[in-house]
């Protein structure tokens, strides 16, 4: 079952009978009835906490500093006419980027993760990514338009080309989870090659922005590319949702899904578009942000210790964890240069990539020799 | 989570290092027979005759065509007579010194490549893909962006401490279990570790970012920038590093059975690994300080290398020393023609064509031979 939120809290709590070590309440309610894992919800509600928590103060800072009371005045509707402005219309759309994009990082992670049963397999790693800002920057360095539609419509159409791509070469009696991620490395990097040779041929002469153009930054979002994005990203979660219960079939097996009811295909197809959606949705605002994918749902199971993530825990926490690299790229910002987030989340990320390798070959092979 | 990093693909038992190949686990000489008829000797006779020739055209088509479409009788005349016209200053100036770049820095980084896996026993290693290259990449940013450096024979050195880091830690990584690792866990914290590294770069070139735009292109890899002075001054580091490698070609072929074997026949493991990485630094770092660093050219060659000659090191490692500068100089050729009026970057090439050839060696039911 989906830990869900429940819509009222049940008339009945009680620790549930089969324990995997941790407490779930059953909830049952006029309109829902199910068992809630307690320790996933309250860490789920504790990183949703975080992750406003440092959209706030992301907020409050920047060249004209806001005191996060001041901020929290404003969201609500109080304030000057000047500070208003810098909140609301040029501040709060970028910390709700963050926010936004961090959790749909974490759901389409999640979802990949769960498909190739391999926490390596995540969009960031096997080439979605790369894939989704190939067709961004054609379209706008190429074909010269920077209309919102038109570029996550090519962001969309160049991560599912990848997936396509990856997943076809990776075909071979199955797709094995190490064939899968060797052949999206390759794929990663020819399209990583094609994306730099674009962009520097593009018309940029700063040095800087071309930078910030090829690590990932929220700096370029406004409510002109938020609103759409919000939409878009509501019904990904919608359609998310929807699927979680096929993919806790999926990772069952094909056959015990089919004996469950499932159609393991289709729903396949559908996760997976519904996967590189997240990823594209993403990539088309803000470039590629590296690494919150892989680690979100990692980090997630993790802290909720739970055997699958889920893929609200996963959002959480991947909302939690951009929020904070942004953050963090606004601190770094105020005392040393303005840092794009995605280089910040592709450092963090990469060495924590590292440590996940190390540890998991000690588990498997034994300490070093 | 147990099998996450694809458990299965752990060796049956030392020595039988192909059992990497997740599905067949077959011996290493299966399936080498075939294509070439004719004993080894004859094979690597042909394959030497043809390396060479292809060289030589590679060589020829490298200061023939450009991105400036210069007749050949034209190029000819000024090859020989330098009398400041159009096309001998083009050549001189431009096609000759990347002629010897490419020469230089494909040798170094097909040997390299050669000897990363046998090295790590690792048929997907690569010194682009290992995070080699990212290593050397970072530590001379650091050392143009921090130290001031602007001259290639101060910065080399913080290239070769760089590779250096990164060949040891991916080698800490890869020797976890006694050379036990999985293939894919190698290549993946060698692809960690180069966008860690790469992205700590970036860092470092937002700090003066005028200075950086002079070798803004220079992570994309590219053997037009570099002078005859600079890639001399390296030369020697690139030649001792070949020496190195040669001389242990023959250690590397024990080792390919195991450690234990290896020891057992008499070679000092320790010591040859110690030196392997010594050359892998000089050849990797040295090539990187010059053009940024070339990935996949150390893939590719061993492997073509390999199916020619068969699993002797010492060819292994010679042909590759033949044959990378091929690769190199007519992908760079190639560059020169497709991105007219400009280039494309030689790095560029290398990737996209580099890529099809990892997914074949994936998709492959039997691991190449090491």
């Amino acid at each position: 079952m989906t830990p869900r939120r429940p819509p009222r809290r049940g008339a009945e709590g009680e620790l549930g009978g089969v324990a995997f070590g941790y407490a779930v309440r059953t909830l049952r309610g006029p309109w829902f009835s199910g068992r809630v894992p307690a320790r996933g919800v309250a860490v789920t509600a504790v990183l949703a906490l975080l992750a406003a928590a440092s959209a706030l103060v992301a907020i409050s800072l920047g060249n004209y500093l806001i005191p996060v009371e001041q901020v929290a005045a404003i969201l609500v509707g109080g304030g000057e006419e000047f500070e208003r402005m810098i909140v609301l219309d040029w501040r709060l759309p970028v910390a709700l980027a963050a926010v936004v994009f961090g959790a749909l990082l974490g759901v389409g992670g999640a979802i990949f993760q769960s498909l190739t049963r391999n926490p390596l397999g995540s969009p960031d790693i096997i080439g979605f990514d790369a894939g989704s800002y190939t067709g961004v920057v054609i379209t706008m360095l190429v074909v010269g338009t920077t209309g919102y539609w038109p570029v996550a419509a090519a962001s969309l159409a160049g991560g599912l080309a990848t997936a396509f791509v990856v997943y076809v070469l990776a075909y071979r009696r199955g797709v094995q989870g190490f064939r899968l991620i060797i052949v999206g490395i390759a794929v990663s990097a020819a399209l990583g090659s094609v994306n730099a040779y674009l962009i520097t041929r593009a018309e940029i002469n700063d040095a800087m922005t071309v930078g910030f153009w090829g690590a990932g930054s929220l700096t370029r979002v406004s409510w002109t590319s938020m609103l759409p994005s919000l939409v878009v990203a509501a019904l990904i979660v919608v359609a998310a949702l929807l699927l979680s219960r096929d993919l806790r079939r999926l990772e069952l097996g094909d056959d015990v899904a089919v004996t469950q009811g499932g159609r393991p295909n289709r729903a396949r197809l559908a996760l997976m578009v519904t996967g590189v959606a997240t990823v594209a949705l993403v990539t088309a605002a803000a470039g590629p942000i590296g690494f919150v994918a892989l680690v979100a749902p990692q980090l997630a199971r993790r802290v909720t210790r739970s055997a699958g993530a889920g893929l609200c825990g996963a959002a959480a926490m991947g909302a939690a964890l951009l929020s904070g690299a942004h953050l963090l790229s606004l601190l770094i910002d105020r005392f040393y240069r303005p840092v794009p987030v995605g280089l910040i989340t592709v450092c963090l990320g990469g060495l924590y990539l590292i440590r996940l390798l190390v540890r998991e070959t000690r588990r498997q092979y034994g300490p070093p020799r | 989570m147990a099998t996450s990093v694809e458990g299965r693909t752990r060796p049956a038992a030392p020595g039988r290092e192909s059992g990497r190949d997740p599905e067949s686990g077959r011996a290493p000489d299966g399936g080498r027979t075939g294509r070439f008829s004719g004993g080894p000797a004859r094979r690597r006779a042909v394959g030497l005759a043809v390396t060479l020739l292809a060289l030589v055209v590679s060589v020829v088509l490298s200061v023939a065509v450009g991105a400036n479409p210069l007749p050949v009788e034209a190029v000819w005349r000024g090859l020989w007579h330098r009398d400041g016209s159009e096309a001998s200053l083009i050549v001189w100036s431009q096609r000759v010194p990347r002629t010897v770049v490419g020469l230089l820095v494909g040798a170094a980084l097909g040997v390299a490549g050669a000897l990363i896996q046998a090295l790590t026993r690792n048929p997907l290693a690569d010194p682009g893909i290992l995070g080699v290259n990212a290593g050397a990449g970072f530590a001379v940013t650091l050392g143009v962006g921090v130290f001031g450096l602007s001259d290639i024979t101060g910065y080399v050195w913080f290239a070769f401490l760089g590779a250096a880091a990164a060949t040891v830690l991916v080698h800490l990584i890869g020797s976890a279990a006694g050379g036990l690792v999985p293939a894919v866990t190698l290549v993946l914290a060698g692809v960690a570790l180069g966008a860690v590294l790469n992205g700590f770069s970036t860092f470092l070139t937002l700090i003066d970012p005028d200075t950086f735009r002079s070798i803004r292109n220079w992570g994309l890899g590219s053997i037009a920038r570099t002078g005859v002075d600079d890639a001399l001054s390296v030369a020697p580091f690139l030649m001792a590093g070949l020496a190195i490698a040669l001389a242990l070609a023959g250690s590397f072929n024990s080792i390919a059975l195991g450690d234990d074997h290896a020891a057992s026949l008499g070679v000092n493991v320790a010591r040859t690994r110690v030196l392997g990485i010594v050359a892998i630094t000089l050849l990797a770092g040295g090539a990187t300080a010059l053009t940024g660093g070339i990935a996949f050219v150390g893939l590719m060659v061993p492997h073509v290398v390999r199916w020619i000659v068969g699993p002797d090191q010492r060819w292994i490692l010679a042909g590759s020393a033949l044959a990378a500068p091929v690769l190199v100089l007519t992908a760079d050729a190639l560059g020169r023609v497709l991105g007219r009026p400009g280039e494309i970057e030689v790095g560029i090439l290398t990737a996209v064509i580099g890529a099809p050839v990892l997914i074949a060696l994936v998709r492959r039911r039997k691991a190449s031979g090491l």
